[in-house]
């Protein structure tokens, strides 16, 4: 029996730090929950997730140079180290850094964005005596470092099986984490339930792609697939329908978590749902990681169906071309008549998923890394924009009750996010900072010089030229003017519009199912988040008779800034002064990303 | 008997998961549409792996099969939450969200 001896694998345990670190402290902080007292949970959790982003991003640079220099492959080629993917795993982690210190802030009113307990009914005696009781549901650390750590290895395998469960690894908590708002509890489940069924859908579609590629390469490895097609070493010799069924299934179930057109119809409903910190990492790391994989499929991919048959890999390109197109459409038109500023936020996401598509449709040499400095562009700008949501509020005032009367009644508390684009006019005199920083965003997602979103634009673009797209890049150009149209929209009712004439602020039924926070007093909520009173009532909204909360005709509801405790205010500062600098001097990073396209098979 | 019909069942058992998800109104049926539609991967997977003789379409399926349950347990949560809340599990209820 010597020749059964077991031998044990060579592992490149260095190559797979950044994935270990963030994936083992998930695991350990599962551990947290269960051996922490209570008291010290919060913090422990927010100090572990962030130091293992952090401790991921270091091994991101540490390993840089050396994977620069040669690609490693790690665990028979399950983990695939090239310059792309590891640069996708450092945007990735230094993305979700950013939208952890949004998740923890728990703003001047003392309560994070999170329910007490998630599986209480709302509106139910629990759900009161949870609250009350000062219950947290700090479970969401842990999954936000599943989340963030499937990502990472979504975009750096090359593997499809190993690519599938990553998919799910980042899907399932952030299914979860949708479903945990503290406020418009309803909203937040329902996005909850059609993210998790799409995304479900859409997953198995990926698989069965990947059962049908397996068919016919008899390997799940995109290398070995290329490989075999090309020396004729198939197993099923002529079944090339297998092939394109089977790529164009896994490029659908891909295009899903893009959130291009025609499988965006989640889109929306889930940004405008799920908790806002939540959006933002989702928004920014989910991007991340699907482009990236979306890129590494398809240039691995390509090569075997080009040796296949160029006329197939042409038809791909069409597809490709034709979901760009119709993304950029519906993204930046329907986008232009939202009302809700998450709902905005979400469609103009749909549309940079159709400017990625742009530069990606091209197959151009360059892709890899304008690809990449589009990705970080666009994810800080994005997390940035949706920490400025958070802290923009409804607060509900008695006209005539004095302001400061102590935490018992219902004055001056604290509701949910004012999402209406009408709520924000006049913001720009409450918070002027707060107001640049969501401007300095809005308009690097414009993509207007000088600000981050220039410079990944004119990659994406100068990538559909190199491929001899001239007009795509053209349309995209068209596209990209019908989305500063309704940046700009939003940016004139925020500076322009005096708050005093805004009309009646229509407060979704779903809101006031939820209980009024109390325990929130009212000196602390009132101040602007630069430090100016904000006490001027903004909008005059009578509110209808609600199911839980006990709101009168005479009630209103006005907009406040709420201050942030600090992590919030470090990520958006932070987002604000990176998209400056990556406008201003992109070649910082340019230099690095250009490193992204070496070793492209 | 010729065993590419084993993909043709798969192939029609996909397809019948996936119109149960795109018609069905019930998100308990939904859910199992897309179950039917992971199963019917496995036995292409199977079925390959027999046609290949090798092991690796076996070994995917059972990676699938973990990943279905653990599936299962985020989904069932869900519409169970949801359930809870709205004593429906009708996916038509679920419309707060619009525009």
């Amino acid at each position: 029996m010597n020749g059964n001896e077991f031998v044990a694998p060579e592992i490149d345990w260095l190559a797979l730090a950044p994935l270990i670190v963030v994936l083992g402290a998930g695991v350990v902080g599962v551990l947290l929950e269960a051996f922490v007292p209570a008291r010290a949970r919060r913090v422990t959790q927010i100090v572990l997730t962030l130091a293992a982003l952090a401790g991921g991003l270091a091994f991101v640079v540490y390993l840089w140079p050396q994977i620069v220099a040669q690609p490693v492959q790690v665990v028979g080629g399950s983990v695939t180290l090239t310059p792309f993917a590891l640069g996708a795993q450092g945007i990735i982690a230094l993305l979700a850094f950013l939208g952890v210190l949004v998740v923890a802030d728990r703003t001047a009113t003392g309560q994070d964005a999170f329910a007490p307990t998630a599986s209480a009914v709302p509106g139910t005696s629990y759900e009161d005596l949870a609250r009350k009781s000062g219950l947290e549901q700090t479970e969401i650390y842990p999954l936000l470092l599943f989340a963030a750590g499937g990502m990472m290895l979504f975009a750096s395998t090359d593997d499809l099986i190993v690519m599938f469960i990553a998919l799910e690894v980042l899907s399932l908590p952030l299914y979860v984490l949708c479903a945990t708002a503290r406020r418009r509890r309803l909203l937040s489940q329902e996005a909850a339930a059609k993210y998790f069924l799409l995304g479900a859908f859409a997953s198995a579609l990926f698989i069965f792609g990947v059962a049908l590629i397996y068919g016919f390469a008899g390997t799940v490895r995109l290398l070995e697939i290329a490989q075999r097609v090309q020396q004729g070493a198939l197993p099923l010799e002529g079944m090339s329908a297998l092939l394109v069924a089977g790529v164009l299934l896994v490029t659908v179930g891909l295009l899903f978590k893009i959130g291009a057109v025609p499988f965006h119809a989640w889109t929306p409903d889930v940004y405008t749902g799920a908790p806002t910190p939540i959006t933002g990492f989702m928004a920014a790391c989910t991007k991340a990681a699907a482009v990236a994989a979306l890129v590494e499929v398809l240039y691995r991919i390509s090569i075997g169906v080009q040796a296949v048959d160029p006329e197939i890999m042409r038809q791909l390109q069409v597809v490709i071309v034709v979901v760009a197109v119709l993304t950029m459409a519906v993204g930046t038109v329907i986008g232009s008549v939202q009302t809700d500023v998450k709902r905005l936020l979400a469609y103009s996401s749909i549309a940079h998923a159709g400017f990625l598509l742009v530069g990606i449709a091209g197959f151009g040499p360059q892709v890899q890394s304008s690809t990449l400095f589009y990705l970080l562009a666009y994810g800080i700008a994005t997390i940035g924009a949706f920490a400025v949501v958070t802290l923009v509020r409804e607060r509900r005032v008695t006209p005539g009750a004095p302001e400061d009367n102590g935490p018992v009644a219902d004055d001056g508390v604290v509701l949910g996010e004012a999402t209406e684009i009408a709520q924000w006019a006049g913001l720009g005199r409450k918070a002027p900072w707060l107001t640049a920083a969501f401007a300095l965003f809005l308009l690097s997602m414009a993509g207007i010089p000088l600000t981050a979103g220039f410079i990944a634009k004119f990659g994406a673009f100068a990538g559909a030229t190199s491929g001899g797209l001239w007009w795509l890049a053209v349309l995209g150009v068209l596209a990209s003017v019908v989305a500063v149209a309704f940046y700009l929209r939003l940016l004139v009712v925020m500076v322009f519009q005096p708050g005093t004439v805004e009309p009646a602020s229509q407060v979704e039924p779903a809101s006031r199912v939820e209980p009024v926070e109390t325990g929130v007093s009212t000196s602390s909520t009132s101040e602007g988040a630069t430090g100016e009173g904000a006490e001027g009532s903004t909008s005059e909204g009578s509110v209808a008779t609600a199911t839980k909360v006990q709101v009168t005709a005479a009630q209103r509801v006005v907009v406040t800034v709420v201050r942030s405790r600090g992590p919030a205010a470090v990520a958006i500062a932070v987002c604000a002064i990176a998209t400056v600098i990556l406008g201003v001097f992109p070649s910082l990073v340019l230099n690095l990303v250009a490193e992204a396209s070496k070793f492209v098979p | 008997m010729d065993i590419t019909n084993y993909v043709v069942l798969a192939a029609v058992l996909f397809a019948i998961g996936a119109t149960t998800v795109l018609l069905r109104r019930n998100a308990i049926v939904v859910f199992m549409g897309v179950e039917l539609m992971l199963n019917a991967t496995n036995l292409a997977f199977v079925t390959f792996a027999r046609m290949h003789g090798d092991l690796t379409g076996q070994v995917l399926a059972f990676f699938v099969m973990v990943v279905a349950a653990a599936e299962v347990v985020v989904g069932l949560a869900i519409i169970v939450t949801i359930f809870r809340t709205r004593r429906s599990a009708s996916v038509d209820d679920v419309n707060l969200l619009k525009g």
